[in-house]
């Protein structure tokens, strides 16, 4: 596999949201609109570049017995760090957040690629591969955030272009869901006709 | 249909079909139709209109150019869909809310799962329910509009809906009202909620057809019954009684009409008795309790989901075993 192709699985052939159907509690929960749904994606990228370089630099000496909470404790780690940084220089958007922002110490995802790639590849692999992922998380979550922005309030990142409210369902829980759900179906249609 | 048909036996030969049971659905809401549009006049005409004509136009739309297979409108049943959305209504909904009600009903709670037959959730009540948390504001703006009949009988109860006012103001705020009135013409609401006769009417129909089974819609009524009777007899100061709760608010729509819709119902008649006490009991402890004064297509909704395991605990015994 290439350098470039370590970047770009991540954004269709892996998409973590689309096709792997990882990380659905901060898709579902934080992507109201279409900048909360950017944040979350790029503060996930953040820590899934970082935390994916550490574990294959340290992955070598880690007992196998413990390998999970040591993972755990690197993630946890660089959250502690981007908490930090975004309540200095965001804190709308750390506001916005809340707690899902501790929660990526959790998220499938990033841990999913410390255990899946990182462990068993190379700095600048790993540092790629969570890259590709991240990007791919992030133009998900972007996505679906502009789709339940437009429908629910009528407005792409914040610029309203009709009067009044849109379809409230959108902002609301079961709108995640519709949305997720119907994105996932355009999704596999172009992807499979790309296949054939 | 194909001359020679080859199936297994037993061979039974009957005029029923499906178009024949879903017209007969469609005949016994015509006293509700005529009810509720001579009582609303235009607005209701237009709600009506909208929601038939969307229903049955997006169906043929999907059904043609998305899915590619065979046009279903035949069938009547996104006619019945169009009408029992409209009546789920309140007849001020402007139109574009209407037709996305009916972009949800047909689009998505019943094509998506696969057309008539296949939907999980009766796309009527999904699309109520998706406008009823969208829309909160026009989905609960029961200004009464001209009618095609006097308004003077009415004037007395414009404004909330009797369940709203319960909500607000405790069972004391509805004391003085008429159960006559209610009976024939239940002021406030949607438009299907107007006269407990003309749905009455409707299910004496489909009983005598025998397009519907009983089960299903008594065992709500007792639920309702026996539930807020317990509750009246224990604090008639603070629950409303239960004749009041049968009469008001989408109960009797959604019992006959929306409840007892083949799909999305239990097939046995001890599985529709338990999906009908369900029922019952989620109305009104969403009544009693909940943040909504009314809570029956949240009931049926919830009920809906469970059918598939009342079918399989609730089957028909085999014969001979």
């Amino acid at each position: 596999m290439g350098k470039f192709q370590l970047i770009t699985k991540g954004l269709i052939k892996e998409n973590p949201t689309f096709v792997l159907l990882l990380g659905m509690c901060p898709t579902l929960a934080t992507t109201t609109s279409a900048i909360n749904g950017m944040s979350m994606g790029l503060a996930t990228l953040f820590v899934l570049v970082l935390s994916n370089m550490a574990i294959s630099l340290i992955a070598p000496v880690i007992p196998d017995k413990v390998r999970i909470p040591s993972y755990i404790v690197v993630i946890a780690t660089f959250v502690t760090l981007l908490q930090f940084v975004m309540q200095a220089y965001v804190p709308d958007i750390y506001e916005t957040l809340g707690l899902f922002i501790p929660l990526i110490v959790v998220n499938c995802i990033v841990l999913g690629r410390a255990e899946a790639f990182a462990n068993k590849n190379g700095v600048l692999d790993s540092a790629l591969d969570g890259l590709g992922i991240g990007l791919g998380f992030t133009c998900s979550l972007t996505l679906l955030g502009v789709v339940r922005e437009i429908l629910g309030s009528g407005s792409v990142f914040g610029f309203k272009f009709i009067a009044g409210d849109g379809i409230l369902a959108f902002v609301l829980a079961p709108g995640a869901f519709l949305a997720l759900a119907y994105l996932i179906v355009i999704f596999r249609k172009l992807t499979t006709k790309k296949a054939e | 249909m194909e001359k020679l048909l080859v199936s297994p036996s037993p061979h039974l030969h009957t005029k029923t079909s499906t178009k024949s049971l879903m017209r007969d659905v469609v005949i016994a809401l015509l006293p509700a139709v005529v009810v509720s549009v001579l009582f609303y006049g235009w607005s209701e005409l237009l709600v009506l209109g909208v929601s038939v004509a969307s229903c049955v136009l997006l169906e043929y739309l999907i059904t043609k150019y998305l899915l590619k297979g065979t046009c279903t409108i035949g069938d009547w049943s996104a006619v019945i869909t169009g009408v029992l959305l409209a009546l789920n209504l309140p007849a001020t909904t402007p139109w574009w809310v209407v037709f996305i009600g009916a972009v949800f009903a047909i689009g998505v709670a019943k094509m998506t799962f696969g057309g008539l037959g296949q939907n999980l959730f009766n796309p009527a009540i999904a699309g109520r329910v998706f406008l009823l948390i969208s829309f909160p504001t026009y989905m609960t703006d029961w200004t009464k509009p001209q009618g095609f009949i006097g308004n003077a009988v009415t004037d007395a109860y414009t404004g909330a809906t009797p369940l709203g006012l319960v909500s607000e103001g405790g069972a004391g705020a509805v004391e003085g009202m008429d159960y006559m009135n209610m009976l024939f013409l239940n002021i406030g609401g949607s438009a299907g909620e107007l006269s407990a006769v003309a749905l009455l009417v409707g299910f004496v129909y489909l009983l005598a057809r025998k397009v519907i089974r009983p089960y299903i819609t008594l065992s709500i009524w007792a639920t309702v019954a026996v539930f807020s009777g317990i509750f009246w007899l224990i604090n008639p100061a603070e629950f409303t009684d239960p004749l009041f709760n049968l009469l008001t608010g989408g109960l009797l729509l959604g019992s006959i009409f929306m409840a007892t819709d083949y799909v999305t119902s239990p097939m046995s008649n001890w599985g529709g008795v338990v999906f009908g006490v369900g029922i019952g009991l989620i109305t009104m402890l969403i009544r009693y309790f909940g943040a909504y004064p009314e809570g029956v297509s949240f009931a049926i909704l919830i009920m809906n989901s469970v059918v598939p395991l009342l079918n399989k605990w609730f089957h028909t015994k085999k014969y001979g075993r």
